[in-house]
C-alpha cells in the first residue's frame, strides 16, 4: 500500500465524463453561492450565511470521488458540501430563505443544512466540533463493515481548537477511516491564520504529531483535488488509517453576511481572483478538445436550476410557529417535561 | 457626559480600563478587527498588541490562559464572540475560574471577566442566539451579570475588571446599538450586587433583566395606557441575586411577573419565584407568573418572534395575575 502522500503525485486517469460532471459540480456551486450572495441583499436570507465562492473546487473534486454511502460532515461554510453530495438544490435554497419546505425545515437555516439522506451528515458551526464526531462515524462504519469512509472539512482557523487535536490523535490511534480535509483560505474570519499559528501550514505541519503525512494540495486545481480524494478515499477504506489533507484556496468575498473583507490586501484578492478554480478547469477542458457549446450548456443547465430552485424558495410558505415546539424528544413534541 | 450606545459604553469602558497596565483584553478578532461586534474597536491600535490580544479560535485556551493571567497578577478581560461558543470554554470556567479561592482556601483569586454576547438578535439560531446563563448563575464561585442601559454597561464593565472575583459579563446582542443614553466620561463603577427598581408601581411587580428589559419597559407603558400600574425591577446581577427591591414592591403590589428569554424550565425565573414566594407567599394575590423562552432550541430569525417573550405575552400574564 502506498502511503497518501507518495500515492497523491501519480496521476490518475479521470474520464471526460467525470471531468463535465466535476465542472457541472462546481458551477452549481458557483451559481448557488451566487444566488445566496444576492438574496441576502435582498434580506431574504435569514440568519447569516457563509459562502464557499472560490472555493468551490474542495467540494467538487471530494463529492465527485466519494461513494454515495460515504459521509460528509462540513461547517457553517457549508452549503456546497451538501449541494454536492446531492441534496436537492431547492430544498437547500428554501432552508437558506427559512422556508418550512427547506431541508431542515426552516428551522436551522444556512448554518445547519443537514440531508442524512445523501449522506451529508451535518453543518457545523462550533468550530472544530465535527471532527471528532467524524471520527466516531468512522469507527462506526468500521465496527458495521460498511466500508464506509467519513470526510470532515473544515477551516485553518479550526486547526488551533482542543478537538482537532484529540480528533486526529484518535483517528490515529483508532486507525479509523476518515479523511480530514481542511480548506486554508489563510483567514479565520478576520485574522490572517499566520499570525495566531505557530507554524506555516496550519494542518499539514501538525500531521507528524499524529504520525500522519502532511498534505498539501492546491486546492483550487479541481483535478489535483479529485486525485488525492480519489487516493485519500482508497487508502482510507482500506484500513490503512487516516489522511489528513491541508487544501490551499481562497474565498471571494468577507467571512459572512455583508463582511466586505477590507482586511486583505487589494494585491492578495487579485492574485487569487487570478486562480479562480472554475475559468482555469474550463480553459483547461476547452484545451483538451472539449467543444464551448458543452461547456456553456452545462452553465445554463445549472443556471436554470438555481433560479428553479430559488422561485420555488422565495414562493414556499414560512414554518408555523407551531412547529417551533417540535422534533426536541422522540416524541417529536417539546413538552415532555413540562 | 457622552450620549453613547451599549457597544460605545462598553467600549469606552474597556478604554478606560485598559489604562490600568494589569488589564489585558484577548479574544478572536478582538484587536485588529475590534471585535465581531466592534465592541473593542480602536483599542489595538491605542494600547497595543500586547495589551489587546488576538487569540486563535480556541476558547478553552482564551479562557484558561486569561485563568492563569488572573492568578499571576493580572487582570485579564476575556471575550467569547457569542454565548454559544462558551462551552469550549465550560471546564475552565466551572472546574476551574470558578473554584480557585475556595480551592486555594483563599490564597489565589481570580479576577477576570469573560465577556459573552448573549441573546436572539442576530437571527441565526442556536449558538448564536441563545441565553443559558442559567448555567453559570447555577455555578458557584462565579458573578454572572447583565446590564441594560449604556450607563449600567459601563459602570458594570468597570466594577466587574475591578472585581476580585470572576465574573460572567453578558452583553445584550439586541440591545447593542438599539439603546442610547447619557454617560459619564472617565471612571466610574455600578455595584454588581444590586438589582434597580427602574419604575414604581401599585398593581404588579415586573421582574426582568437584559435584552428583556426592553420589552419589560415597554409592558410597563402598555400597561399604564390602561390604567395599571406596573413596578418593574431590573435585575442587572443574576448571580448573587438580589430579589430585595422585588420583594419590598411585591409588598405593595401582591402581583408579580417574571420575565426572561432562556427556557422555561430550570430558567431562572424558577428561581426567583421560589425565593419571592418564601420571602413575600402572605403579601401575594396571584400565583407568580412566568414569561419565558420556550423549552426548544432558539430558531432561525423568521421565527425568532415566537420565541423570545413579546410585550403581549407579558401583558396577558400581568391580566391573569389581575384576574386571579
Ligand atoms: C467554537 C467557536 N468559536 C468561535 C466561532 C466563531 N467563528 C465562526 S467561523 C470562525 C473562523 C473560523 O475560521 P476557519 O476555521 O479558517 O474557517 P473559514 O471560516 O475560513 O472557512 C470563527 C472564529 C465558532 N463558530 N465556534
Ligand atoms: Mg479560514
Amino acid at each position: 500500500m502506498t502511503s497518501a502522500a507518495e500515492a497523491s503525485t501519480s496521476p490518475i486517469a479521470i474520464s471526460i465524463e467525470k471531468k463535465l460532471e466535476m465542472y457541472r459540480m462546481m458551477l452549481d456551486a458557483r451559481l448557488f453561492e451566487e444566488k445566496a450572495h444576492k438574496l441576502f441583499f435582498e434580506g431574504l436570507v435569514k440568519g447569516t450565511s457563509h459562502l464557499a465562492l472560490g472555493q468551490e473546487a474542495v467540494a467538487a473534486g471530494f463529492a465527485a470521488a466519494m461513494r454515495e454511502d460515504d459521509l460528509t460532515f462540513c461547517t457553517y461554510r457549508g452549503h456546497t458540501h451538501t449541494l454536492l453530495r446531492g441534496a436537492p438544490m431547492d430544498r437547500l435554497m428554501a432552508e437558506l430563505l427559512g422556508r418550512s419546505t427547506g431541508i431542515c425545515g426552516g428551522k436551522g437555516g444556512s448554518m445547519h443544512l443537514t440531508d442524512v439522506t445523501v449522506g451529508a451528515m451535518g453543518s457545523y458551526a462550533i468550530v472544530g466540533a465535527h471532527l471528532p464526531i467524524a471520527a466516531g462515524a468512522a469507527w462506526a462504519a468500521q465496527a458495521r463493515g460498511t466500508d464506509q469512509v467519513a470526510v470532515a472539512f473544515f477551516g485553518d482557523g479550526a486547526t488551533n481548537i482542543g478537538a482537532f487535536h484529540e480528533a486526529l490523535n484518535l483517528a490515529a490511534v483508532w486507525n479509523l477511516p476518515v479523511v480530514f480535509v481542511c480548506e486554508n483560505n489563510l483567514y479565520m474570519e478576520y485574522t490572517p491564520i499566520g499570525a495566531v499559528t505557530a507554524v506555516p501550514h496550519p494542518a499539514a505541519d501538525r500531521a507528524a504529531a499524529y504520525g500522519l503525512e502532511g498534505v498539501i494540495l492546491d486546492g483550487n486545481d479541481i483535478e489535483a483535488v479529485y486525485t488525492i480524494a480519489m487516493r485519500a478515499l482508497e487508502h482510507a477504506r482500506s484500513g490503512n488509517g487516516p489522511v489528513l489533507i491541508e487544501a490551499k484556496t481562497y474565498r471571494h468575498g468577507g467571512h459572512s453576511r455583508a463582511d466586505p473583507g477590507k482586511y486583505r490586501p487589494d494585491e492578495e484578492v487579485e492574485a487569487w481572483l487570478q486562480r479562480d478554480p472554475i475559468p482555469a478547469f474550463r480553459s483547461r477542458l476547452e484545451a483538451s478538445g472539449v467543444a464551448t457549446a458543452t461547456l456553456d450548456q452545462i452553465e445554463a443547465a445549472s443556471d436554470a436550476a438555481v433560479e428553479a430552485a430559488t422561485e420555488a424558495a422565495r414562493n414556499a410558505p414560512y414554518p408555523d410557529p407551531t412547529t417551533l415546539e417540535t422534533e426536541v424528544w422522540a416524541d417529536g413534541g417539546s413538552a415532555w417535561r413540562n | 457626559m457622552t450620549e453613547r450606545n451599549i457597544a460605545q459604553a462598553l467600549n469606552d469602558a474597556l478604554d478606560v480600563a485598559l489604562a490600568d497596565p494589569s488589564v489585558v483584553l484577548l479574544g478572536e478578532d478582538v484587536g485588529r478587527t475590534g471585535g465581531v461586534f466592534r465592541v473593542s474597536d480602536g483599542l489595538q491600535q491605542r494600547h497595543g498588541a500586547a495589551r489587546v490580544i488576538d487569540t486563535p479560535v480556541a476558547e478553552s485556551g482564551i479562557v484558561g490562559a486569561a485563568f492563569g493571567m488572573a492568578v499571576a497578577g493580572l487582570r485579564p478581560v476575556a471575550e467569547i464572540q457569542f454565548m454559544g461558543f462558551s462551552y469550549p470554554a465550560y471546564d475552565q470556567i466551572v472546574s476551574h475560574v470558578a473554584r480557585i479561592r475556595n480551592r486555594s482556601r483563599h490564597r489565589f483569586t481570580a479576577p477576570m471577566v469573560i465577556r459573552i454576547p448573549y441573546g436572539a438578535g442576530i437571527g441565526a439560531a442556536e449558538h448564536h442566539s441563545e441565553s443559558t446563563e442559567t448555567i453559570y448563575a447555577h455555578t458557584p464561585g462565579l458573578k454572572v451579570v447583565v446590564p441594560s442601559t449604556p450607563y449600567d454597561a459601563k459602570g458594570m464593565l468597570l466594577a466587574a475588571v475591578a472585581d476580585p472575583d470572576p465574573v460572567i459579563f453578558l452583553e445584550p446582542i439586541r440591545l447593542y446599538r438599539a439603546v442610547k443614553g447619557e454617560v459619564p466620561d472617565g471612571h466610574y463603577a455600578v455595584s454588581l450586587d444590586e438589582a434597580e427598581l427602574v419604575a414604581d408601581g401599585t398593581d404588579v411587580t415586573l421582574v426582568g433583566y437584559g435584552a428583556m428589559m426592553r420589552e419589560v419597559r415597554r409592558t410597563v407603558e402598555a400597561l399604564a395606557a390602561e390604567g395599571v400600574s406596573a413596578a418593574a425591577v431590573d435585575l442587572r446581577t443574576l448571580a448573587p441575586l438580589d430579589l430585595d427591591p422585588v420583594v419590598a414592591s411585591v409588598e405593595r403590589t401582591g402581583r408579580c411577573v417574571v420575565v426572561h428569554e432562556a427556557p422555561r424550565t430550570g430558567g431562572l425565573a424558577g428561581e426567583i419565584v421560589a425565593s419571592v414566594q418564601e420571602r413575600a407567599l402572605y403579601s401575594l394575590r396571584a400565583p407568580i407568573e412566568r414569561v419565558t423562552g420556550w423549552d426548544t432550541v432558539v430558531p432561525l430569525r423568521r421565527s425568532e418572534h415566537h420565541y423570545v417573550p413579546t410585550v403581549e405575552r407579558i401583558v396577558a400574564a400581568v391580566h391573569r395575575t389581575l384576574e386571579a
